[in-house]
């Protein structure tokens, strides 16, 4: 293959959250990585007529998103979505980098399975995909995984997915062995036997729509437990969705004593609330489920004062054969990698977040927790961008998603700004600019 | 009687739910349903309004009273009535629900009667087919028609609804009935009490416009009606009581606990029954103070009357002649 054709990104606002850097300038590319960026490439003068110029029309310039929870059905469940229809989507959002959850059939709990992962994305996305490993075998909550054996196949952290492990010798013994290979345990809180039945939020509209309700200490009393048990392992810990103020309090607990404990939270828990499932509206079931307009907000604010560390699709692609159900047979989960950018910037319109802030939840300090080489405007780091155009209005479709589900909660949603182009190593992987086109595969 | 109705105030193509409705439309369909009552009474019930219409129930649990009298008011009407058998069907191998409603929307049902385990499947099924949908229960979400077969036994004895107070006793948590009856109650301005054991209280109930009460003897203070409510078992999953001995040792109606309503205060049960769990028999046959019975007897009546009032709204023959639109 020839190299390619270096490239000028100029005329942008250059915002790289990890630096605080919000200002105009440009950006020049070369053999796939940031070679150099500056307020001083903000003009063509000076620029070497070899690079070919891409003009961000004063739009965005900021590292492209790593989305730290993406569900896929491959391999076990094709038809719901592929590593390449997810990298589309992601490509799509803005996303550059996407971990995928090893909730598939079978489950990723094998360094195989870890590396059949990678070569199916490389194979077939056109963005980066790191697979998490299972905590434990079989994500059954009762064996430790191979986190050496995994972590050196390429998994980037340890999960069992939507699955909170119960036992609380296992989770200590995981915790605790994790320390081995300095590994990210990632948790799904839920007390099972406390939200067993549980359709949605515990509260008057579960009472009015007559389903069973999941209370919120369904989720904090596992966090108070994870909490201690973080304390007693020292293990690195990463709490995959908060969902209430009562988690909040004990995640600032934690962090306070100084404890290695991050948490996520989703964009529909940051843009929706309960009062949104309406009619018993299928695509707005979520685990943990969507709360009240105060929690909401709390969440919102608690990601503004930076309590919560990052934002996550939590991308769950279902099909009609398990949403278009009643409510209590349908399953739970939205997809959400094309939606992550919009909702974010619906909050820093709203004025609810600084863009900086907003962006650094899904740019570096996902990154760093998992230890990529990613989420930065710096040089020598792979040119992974994005170039956003902040204002663009538009009405958000279902059916104009690439993802292969469409159970997304923003049918309809007005929105405004998006990914208008990606590049995964200088190359154009989706565009909205028709100057720009994307770089044949 | 005539086969020619004067207008009835309800103008909706369904009947989901009670909540949201006005009180002129309970009323509206309160007032259709005491004409039915009479001709109930006469040798020859059958009407023919709604002759040449189909009616179908599918029911996706079981029930006696409430099929039975969906099926007599369709046939009293006119209508030619099917049952579906569910456990019998396809949609025990499996079918979705959507997949069932396309199925039987294709055969032209004028009139669909519903009842499902999950809340919120009646609304499923009525966005996806073009007849007129009736919810014969959802979960624990609602059961409109015996909210108003209720109301037309209580407006009956006591000759009105504002303003009476109506004690609903016992697993409200997954009461259909209780949802429906408090949500119409409200409407008509009456005030309702709730009395059952926390654990079978549903979160918030007392935002949904009732005073709540742990105790029996304080709840019914001063009640017009003792709505009791059957002790869903089938529906709990864990310890919300612990045995049926104790529940009616706190829970159950007997003479000296009714004692406590006012004099001559009405004894309601949307049944079946659980004789010595949540009702002393005594109480349950004595035709002084239980209208049991009757509950049945208008129910027949209000769904005749529903039946007759939605179909008014269905394409006919004068508006689209030998079709269906």
């Amino acid at each position: 293959m020839s190299e390619p054709r270096p490239r000028a990104f100029i005329n942008a606002r250059l915002v790289d959250p990890a630096t605080e850097t919000d200002g105009s300038g440009g950006l020049l590319v070369r053999l796939g990585r940031i070679e150099a960026v500056g307020p001083g490439f903000f003009n063509a003068q000076g620029i070497s007529p070899d690079y070919e110029r891409i003009d961000c029309g004063g739009h965005v310039l900021a590292p492209g998103l790593v989305d730290m929870a993406v569900s896929i059905g491959e391999p076990g469940a094709e038809h719901k979505e592929t590593i390449g229809s997810a990298s589309l989507a992601g490509a799509a959002g803005g996303v550059t980098t996407l971990i995928m959850m090893p909730n598939t059939d079978p489950v990723i709990d094998d360094a195989s399975l870890v590396d059949f992962v990678r070569r199916r994305a490389r194979d077939t996305a056109v963005v980066r995909v790191h697979p998490m490993a299972a905590l434990t075998k079989g994500t059954e909550g009762k064996v430790t995984s191979e986190m050496a054996l995994l972590g050196d196949a390429g998994a980037v952290g340890f999960t069992d997915g939507p699955k909170s492990i119960a036992n609380t010798r296992v989770f200590r013994r995981a915790l605790e062995y994790s320390r081995s290979v300095d590994g990210l345990v990632v948790h799904h809180a839920q007390d099972e036997a406390l939200a067993a039945g549980g359709q949605m939020n515990e509260g008057e509209l579960s009472t009015r729509l007559g389903l069973q309700g999941i209370p919120a200490e369904a989720e904090s009393i596992i966090v108070e437990r994870d909490m201690a048990l973080v304390g007693l392992t020292g293990a690195r810990y990463h709490l995959a969705q908060i969902s209430c103020p009562q988690s909040l309090e004990t995640l600032r607990r934690a962090k306070d004593r100084g404890l290695k404990v991050t948490a996520a939270t989703t964009p529909h828990h940051l843009a929706l609330n309960e009062i949104d499932i309406a009619t018993y509206r299928t695509f707005h079931k979520t685990l943990p489920p969507l709360r009240s307009e105060p929690v909401r907000l709390a969440l919102v604010e608690a990601l503004r004062e930076g309590l919560i560390d990052v934002v996550a699709s939590h991308h769950d692609p279902r099909g009609p054969e398990e949403k278009r159900l009643p409510f209590e047979e349908a399953a739970f989960g939205a997809v959400g990698l094309e939606s992550l950018l919009p909702v974010l910037l619906e909050l820093v319109h709203g004025n609810a977040l600084p863009l900086t802030t907003a962006l650094r939840a899904v740019t570096s300090t996902p990154a760093d927790l998992l230890g990529l080489h990613a989420g930065r405007l710096a040089t020598g780091r792979p040119a992974d961008l994005v170039v956003i155009d902040l204002d663009e209005p538009y009405i958000f479709g279902k059916d104009q998603l690439l993802s292969k589900s469409k159970n997304t909660p923003f049918d309809g949603r007005r929105f405004q700004g998006r990914a208008a182009l990606t590049t995964l190593s200088g190359r154009i992987v989706h565009s909205r600019l028709k100057d720009y086109p994307k770089d044949a595969a | 009687m005539p086969d020619a109705f004067p207008p009835v105030a309800y103008h909706r193509p369904h009947l989901l739910g009670i909540q949201g409705l006005n009180a002129h439309e309970i009323t509206a369909l309160l007032d259709h349903a005491e004409r039915f009552v009479d001709q109930n009474k006469r040798i020859n019930k059958k009407l023919s309004v709604l002759k040449g219409r189909t009616q179908i129930n599918l029911f996706f649990e079981s029930s006696t009273r409430t099929q039975a009298s969906f099926e007599i008011a369709g046939k009293r009407l006119g209508a030619d009535v099917m049952n579906m058998a569910v456990k019998a069907s396809s949609i025990n191998k499996g079918e979705t629900l959507i997949d069932t409603a396309i199925t039987l929307n294709s055969m032209h049902p004028d009139l669909l009667i519903m009842r499902h385990q999950c809340s919120g499947a009646v609304d499923l099924l009525a966005q996806k087919v073009d007849c007129a949908v009736i919810n014969a229960g959802d979960g624990a979400n609602e059961h409109p028609t015996q909210a108003l077969l209720d109301a037309l036994t209580m407006r009956r004895h006591l000759g009105r609804l504002e303003g009476i107070r109506v004690a609903i006793c016992g697993d409200i948590r997954h009461s259909r009935v209780a949802r429906s009856n408090i949500y119409l109650l409200n409407a008509m301005n009456a005030t309702v009490h709730v009395i059952a054991p926390p654990t079978l209280l549903p979160p918030h109930i007392e935002n949904l416009g009732v005073r709540v009460f742990q105790s029996m003897d304080e709840g019914l203070e001063g009640c017009d009606v003792v709505m009791m409510l059957r002790l869903q078992t089938e529906r709990m999953e864990g310890a919300y009581i612990p045995s049926n001995r104790e529940y009616f040792r706190l829970y159950g109606l007997d003479q000296a606990r009714l004692a406590r309503a006012k004099p001559g205060a009405l004894v309601m049960h949307p049944g079946p029954m659980n004789r010595g769990v949540e009702i002393d028999s005594a109480v349950a046959d004595d035709p002084a103070i239980s209208v049991i019975p009757e509950q049945v007897e208008m129910g027949v009546a209000v769904r005749m009357a529903l039946l007759e009032a939605l179909a008014r709204h269905l394409p006919d023959e004068e508006t689209a002649p030998g079709e269906r639109v």
